[in-house]
């Protein structure tokens, strides 16, 4: 084990996450990948915790920053499909493409 | 031991991970995506972090749940009696994917990491108790006051009377 083979396997977590965020076109499963990205930045942050600095603290308070904005992201893309479904009933990304460019 | 370990715990994250694209059903995605999210869970365990690798696992466990009652509230296809196909801009997506994937492989072959410096306390969950009642108190006060802004905003946007007002 070491701190490269750990960022590997971040960074192809962090890959299908991003695939399934730009692909999915329900927004429920665009949010799995988003939770996919920042499960692979999990990876990242303890193992440049064990591997570089193992006597401070950073890295362990950067997971529970990431442990954090998981169940934000969560809670707020859940409400935001809730409200959008009851106003539009919209569930697809492409039905609701309003402030495209 | 601790490396059969993590070859293994790799490889069902990877592979979870990737099924969550794949599966037909709703309700499986939900759980392979559990699965993958356990698996990091006991990599977090493996590199010595109690605390926090048990934290990350019981969170995941209820959100997985949580999102598995909204997956089947919100798709066609819960039960995966049909195969799906729901994605747009495959290919683009598949390059773009790729494409970050090997620009990171690279930066992580090619660059020179700092070496090890100090070694982890005897009880790093002590270590991270201290930090957040002490000099990371601000990052703690600032994610309460995040967790707080969530539950407002999460309830105004939920309520019948929702986002865009009262007329339909």
């Amino acid at each position: 084990m070491t701190l490269q083979l750990f960022l590997l396997l971040a960074a192809g977590l962090f890959a299908i996450g991003l695939y399934g965020a730009l692909s999915q076109q329900s927004i429920v499963m665009l949010m799995m990948g988003l939770e996919l990205m920042l499960n692979g930045v999990i990876v990242a942050a303890a193992a440049f915790w064990f591997y570089v600095s193992p006597a401070g603290t950073d890295g362990q308070v950067l997971i529970v920053v990431i442990i954090t904005v998981m169940a934000v992201e969560m809670a707020v893309g859940f409400a935001v499909v809730t409200a959008i479904y009851r106003a539009r009933q919209v569930d697809m990304t492409d039905d609701a493409a309003d402030l495209k460019g | 031991m601790d490396v059969v370990l993590f070859w293994v715990l790799a490889a069902a994250a990877l592979v979870f991970g990737y099924l969550v694209f794949r599966l037909d059903s709703m309700a499986q995605v939900t759980f392979a995506l559990l699965a993958s999210f356990l698996a990091v869970a006991a990599l977090v365990l493996l590199l010595g972090l109690g605390y926090l690798g048990v934290v990350t696992a019981l969170m995941m466990v209820i959100e997985m749940v949580i999102m598995a009652v909204f997956m089947i509230m919100f798709m066609m296809n819960p039960a995966g009696l049909m195969p799906m196909t729901m994605v747009h801009n495959k290919v683009g997506s598949a390059a773009i994917a790729i494409g970050t994937f090997v620009v990171l492989a690279a930066g992580i072959l090619l660059v020179d990491w700092p070496t090890r410096e100090g070694e982890p306390p005897p009880d790093p969950t002590f270590a991270l108790g201290e930090a957040l009642m002490g000099g990371q108190m601000l990052t703690m006060m600032t994610l309460g006051v995040g967790l707080f802004a969530t539950i407002v905003a999460t309830v105004v946007l939920s309520t019948d009377r929702g986002r865009y007002g009262d007329e339909r």
